[in-house]
């Protein structure tokens, strides 16, 4: 019966060092600590173009994250991109006439919203709709509006 | 036939390997408490006939049905429920190669029954004492000898004390005296816990000794069956030459059906 | 007699044997996958069998699963940073040796290691079991050996591969932190800040785990299958664990490709 004691070691070893890895990858490598349901307040933009914004984007408030875009569908009367939006509880007075836009963060990097603060008295309530908003920068349009300015100038 | 009751009955039993018939509708029955010796020329099917009893292979046609049950209509659970009640003895001991010895041999008891330690251990020490092999139990199986593995594996197939015991070639490469010895264990513990054996065995002298009935095939027949007394009053035929050894006769002593001048022509 | 054939019906005949013949192969697969499924509660009553295995398949695979995920860890920061650095993006390092060990490489090179390691010692255990009638033998002392030889190491398998992948990934991203930051001189809050914000827990982690237990039963299955087929002599062991490395190599990464395109497309 040594044999199965050695065994059982081990086994219990090979089991405490995979969880030892699983929490090291939950609470240092992945964003599983911040995952653990916040309270949050929905709000919601309509956009002309979100470019390649998802779900799960970040919304941003001087670079800070302070929300994540929850879904993204099509408006079915204005035919514009609804982007609804979780925020954190925590930010809960953020002036009503803010204006959002979608960025990219670095030449490479991902899709985000970024918040703009306004100066209205008024904060943002559970379901509001933020109503400025500005477009992704589409890099196809650009180069399309430049190939255009330049025939005109010819 | 005598009038004792029948325990195991093979009726109309065929089956083929590929293309070539082992057996071609053969019907025997083996008598319970008896010990039943299955005779026949290397390769004709003996191993094959025994696990077609146990159910470990399915007859073509035909039905085998121990203590009045269908075998191979029985389901899964049933099949392991009647195995229970059997020990069989492999050609090539089989024993499983990661536990010693001593563990081979308890394994069935210890999944089979809740026995304490102690008594495993009393019951095994018994067992292997009566192979002659009680000083050979921390060995592992890489260690024995072809015979020594054997003997542990009849250790193991009694370790349940079962109903019915196969017994496949358990004289092959045993010493005269080991010989002997096993010769009065298997007629130990026939008499004397009434079980059913059935003994696969080339040695001619020894199945004698304690054969109550025999039965000898060839060539995917059953060529002759009966008690000892009444095969040794046959004077000629294939039953004669194969108790007395005689190279030629009726029973081909080779394999190939093919003439051998037919053989020997290269290409 | 038949006639002789000619080739084009010989080559369309031989295509079709072995077309039937893999279906065939593919339907015992399936059979033994049910029968395995039907045996799980009893491998997970029997504690004894299954520590066995999963000492057998999970401990004695650590050392190469250990050292290679620490060495593709490395590997990957490294060209991560060559590349990265040119665009001065080099803090990403983390979360891209991150994203590629938990999303891909951890899985894949993980399942391969484990096939090549575990998969085909399975495969060559059981195949000599066989044929040294230790399965027969198990039968016949009413002992089936589904559950106590197939099912105990198909659940162990499913078991420890997960477990191992998830070292494997630890010890990966352990190994970019030691590229990165103490060599290669990233700044350390940079390199774990930017992979928290990145290496998302549902979508990424538990993909890849969801990766590594669809690749544990794809090995699992291959290895018993290829041992309890194969033709035992020691050349058809020997055939049986190639075919094993082989099938389960092919089959993780035909999965895999299917797998990501559902989860990351
Ligand atoms: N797995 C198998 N596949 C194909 N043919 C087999 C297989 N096992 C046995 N055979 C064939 O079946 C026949 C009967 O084999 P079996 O082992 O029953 O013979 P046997 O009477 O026990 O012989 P021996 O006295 O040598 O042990 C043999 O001729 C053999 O060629
Ligand atoms: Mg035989």
């Amino acid at each position: 019966m040594k044999k199965q004691t050695k065994i059982e070691i081990w086994v219990g070893l090979f089991v405490l060092m995979s969880l030892m890895a699983l929490a090291s990858i939950a609470f240092q490598v992945s964003n599983f600590s911040e995952w653990k349901e916040r309270p949050t307040y929905r709000v919601s933009a309509l956009f002309d173009n979100i470019g390649g914004l998802k779900v799960r984007a970040p919304l941003k408030l001087s670079g800070v994250v302070i929300g994540r875009v929850t879904g993204i569908e099509i408006d079915p009367v204005s035919f514009k991109a609804r982007v609804n939006m979780a925020i954190d509880q925590s930010f809960n007075q953020l002036p009503v006439d803010s204006s959002l836009s979608i960025l990219t963060s670095g030449l490479l990097g991902d899709q985000y919203v970024g918040l703009e603060p306004g100066g209205d008295e008024e904060v943002l309530k559970p379901g509001d709709e933020i109503e400025m908003t500005q477009s992704a920068i589409v890099l196809e349009d650009l180069i399309g509006q430049f190939l255009v300015k330049l025939s005109d100038s010819e | 036939m005598e009038q004792a009751e029948t325990l195991i009955e093979i009726k109309n039993l065929t089956f083929s390997r590929g293309e070539r018939k082992i057996f071609d509708d053969i019907t025997l029955s083996i008598p319970k408490g008896k010990v039943t010796a299955i005779m026949g020329p290397s390769g004709s099917g003996k191993t094959t006939l025994l696990k077609l009893i146990a159910g470990q292979l399915k007859p073509d046609s035909g039905d085998v049905f121990i203590e009045g049950l269908h075998v191979h209509g029985l389901s899964r659970k049933k099949i392991y429920q009647l195995r229970r009640k059997m020990g069989m003895l492999f050609q090539s001991g089989a024993l499983l190669t990661d536990l010693n010895v001593f563990d081979n041999v308890a394994f069935p008891l210890r999944e089979h029954t809740k026995l304490p330690e102690e008594i495993i251990y009393a019951l095994v020490l018994m067992k292997l004492q009566a192979v002659g092999l009680r000083g050979a139990k921390t060995l592992m199986p890489s260690e024995l000898s072809g015979g020594m593995s054997r003997r542990v594996a009849l250790a193991r197939g009694i370790a349940l004390d079962p109903e019915m015991i196969f017994y496949d070639e358990p004289f092959v490469g045993q010493d005269p005296i080991t010989k002997g010895v096993l010769v009065k264990l298997i007629q130990t513990l026939n008499d004397s816990l009434g079980l059913t054996s059935v003994l696969v065995s080339h040695d001619v002298d020894e199945v004698l000794e304690i054969a109550d009935y025999i039965c000898v095939i060839s060539e995917g027949k059953l060529i002759a069956e009966g008690s000892k007394e009444v095969l040794l009053q046959e004077s000629t035929g294939y039953v004669h030459q194969f108790l007395n050894g005689l190279p030629d006769g009726p029973v081909p002593f080779h394999f190939s059906k093919a003439p051998y001048s037919e053989d020997l022509k290269y290409g | 007699m038949s006639r002789p054939l000619s080739g084009a019906q010989t080559l369309l005949q031989g295509l079709g044997a072995t077309l039937l013949d893999k279906l065939a192969a593919f339907g015992r697969g399936f059979l033994l996958m049910l029968s395995l499924v039907v045996a799980m509660p009893a491998a997970v009553l029997r504690v004894d069998l299954l520590f066995k295995q999963v000492y057998v398949t999970g401990v004695l695979s650590l050392p190469i699963i250990l050292t290679a995920g620490l060495f593709v860890g490395m590997v990957l920061s490294l060209q991560g940073y060559n590349i990265l650095v040119d665009f001065n993006a080099e803090e990403a390092v983390g979360s891209m040796t991150a994203l590629s060990l938990l999303r891909e490489l951890g899985p894949v090179v993980g399942a391969l290691l484990f096939a090549g390691r575990a998969g085909s010692a399975m495969t060559a255990e059981i195949g000599l079991m066989r044929s040294t009638e230790q399965i027969s033998a198990l039968e016949m002392m009413a002992i089936d050996p589904i559950k106590f030889v197939y099912a105990p190491r198909f659940l162990a398998a499913i078991i420890t591969l997960p477990l191992l992948i998830i070292m494997f990934n630890a010890l990966g991203v352990f190994g970019g932190y030691l590229v990165s930051v103490s060599w290669l001189g990233v700044d350390a809050g940079a390199f774990w800040s930017q992979m928290t914000s990145q290496v998302d827990w549902n979508e990424d982690v538990v993909n890849g785990m969801i990766k590594s237990v669809v690749f544990a039963v794809l090995v699992a299955i291959i290895a018993l299958f290829q041992g309890v087929n194969a033709i035992p002599t020691s050349e058809g062991v020997s055939s049986a664990t190639t075919r094993t490395v082989v099938h389960s190599s092919l089959g993780i990464l035909g999965f895999d490709f299917i797998l990501t395109s559902i989860m990351f497309n």
